[in-house]
């Protein structure tokens, strides 16, 4: 079980309150993460990657574990402590003004 | 009598004004989406309860939210709009040529006939057409595959399809306007596009009577008489008599031709409105003084409208739009500022009074006259 965080906007977008907990067969990377969330909920497509792209978006990072790993391969595997639901994957706004 | 519905783009939320047909007492509902821009919002003349909405984000891109009963409840549909084929290149502001890529929905305009029809306008600029309430979109792709496309440029703001009229007395006919490009015309629903920018002058481009490359702010006319255009240009107020085949200058008397919006009076279509600007590099009001000028003789003699709006100390601006009007009698006009006030005369400009004072800068205003 994965544990996601996503910024309040994309909670409001998607209609959840809390951590969306996702259930992963497979290699636990970047890209299977967010190919779960967007199927579970499609209104997300297109706000954290690109359509066609599935590039992240200039102002949206991706944090776990203390580290930035936004520039990580979205085929590289997360840290196991993010695979095994003991901490966040988190999608964040990045600070640029508002 | 009736009643009207105000739709507000700001850049942090929408906003539904609501008020009945005295245009005196009003309700204010919203923020809507709060925090996103709101590019535009607008109704569909086939069912006023249909509305669509471009939401978006310098974080998150683009969203489009649908509203079924008159904008209490919202739902995101399609956001996927994706050119068609190879997108090419435009002039870049270097000079270079640099790719087409999307940024965001910039107008929506709501097919006259069906609520499931609706057409975006976008930057970089290009038309997309939804035949499903917004669920998908498809690119009119005969437009940004003109042979004058690489010829396009941004204007300050982005490359944006920004203004479409759909002519009520032709369904094949429409109209676009792009910033900086120019007006176009399409005969054939959208298939085939040609630039109609005969006796536009524009001093910003080496050469001022190109056949593209103008920035035109909005263009506008009157339903019973679709073939007679107004334009606001980034400078002058233009007028043409056949459809866009050729304009001519009605700047007039006006204190300054620079602006952004301009509007025309629900049942006469002679009567025009701008609000001045002082120049490109003073996005505000002459003189610190809010004036919306009105024209009853389809421009060249222009009146200020100045009771009820601010005449000291005044720096907002108006954006392209930001200027709306409704159907009842006498016509009803709105428009909203930079400062996040929307303003409304319900007795076509004589006397202005605000709605609200205090929204997120405003992008947007469009109403819906209702029974």
């Amino acid at each position: 079980m994965i544990r996601v965080v996503l910024p309040p906007h994309l909670r409001t977008l998607a209609g959840v309150g809390g951590e969306v907990r996702l259930d992963l067969v497979g290699p636990v990377t970047q890209r299977a993460v967010l190919d779960a969330l967007e199927a579970r909920y499609p209104v997300l497509r297109g706000t954290i990657r690109g359509h066609g792209t599935d590039r992240r978006r200039a102002f949206v990072r991706f944090f776990a574990c203390a580290q930035d790993l936004s520039h990580e391969s979205p085929d590289a595997a997360l840290p196991d402590t993010v695979a095994a639901g003991a901490e966040p994957f988190l999608v964040v706004g990045a600070m640029a003004g508002g | 009598m009736g009643r009207v519905r105000v739709l507000v783009g700001t850049r942090k939320g929408a906003f539904v004004l609501n008020s009945d047909g005295t245009r005196q007492r009003w309700e204010v509902c919203g923020p809507h989406f709060p925090g996103w821009e709101l590019y535009h919002l607008k109704g569909s003349p086939a069912d006023p309860n249909r509305l669509y909405a471009s939401q978006s984000s310098g974080w998150f891109g683009q969203v489009i939210q649908r509203s079924d009963d008159g904008g209490t409840t919202w739902q995101p549909v399609g956001n996927q709009f994706t050119y068609d084929g190879v997108p090419g290149t435009h002039q870049w502001y270097d000079g270079t040529q640099h790719p087409w890529e999307f940024a965001r929905v910039w107008h929506l305009e709501p097919s006259l006939t069906d609520p499931d029809t609706v057409y975006a306008g976008v930057e970089d600029a290009a038309l997309f057409r939804s035949t499903d309430g917004g669920t998908s979109w498809q690119e009119l792709s005969g437009l940004r595959c003109h042979t004058s496309g690489p010829k396009w440029q941004p204007g300050a703001g982005g490359m944006c399809l920004h203004t479409i009229l759909l002519d009520p007395s032709d369904p094949n006919r429409i109209h676009i306007a792009i910033s900086a490009a120019g007006t176009f015309r399409s005969d054939d629903g959208g298939t085939t596009w040609r630039p109609i920018n005969r006796g536009l002058k524009s001093e910003g481009i080496p050469d001022p009577a190109a056949e593209v490359g103008h920035c035109v702010h909005r263009i506008a006319n009157h339903p019973s008489r679709p073939g007679v255009l107004f334009m606001q240009k980034h400078w002058d107020i233009m007028r043409s008599d056949d459809a866009g085949e050729s304009w001519h200058e009605v700047s007039g008397n006006l204190p300054t031709d620079f602006g952004f919006p301009i509007d025309v009076h629900a049942h006469e279509p002679e009567t025009i409105y701008v609000v001045p600007i002082t120049s490109d590099s003073l996005h505000f009001p002459p003189d610190g003084k809010l004036r919306v000028y009105r024209s009853r003789t389809g421009g060249n003699e222009w009146e200020p409208l100045t009771s009820g709006l601010p005449q000291k100390d005044c720096y907002v601006n108006v954006l392209r739009d930001a200027m709306a009007v409704d159907s009842l009698d006498p016509c009803g006009v709105y428009f909203g500022t930079t400062g996040g006030q929307v303003y409304v005369s319900a007795d076509a400009g004589d006397r202005w009074a605000p709605i609200v004072r205090d929204l997120p800068p405003v992008l947007s205003v469009e109403v819906q006259t209702l029974p």
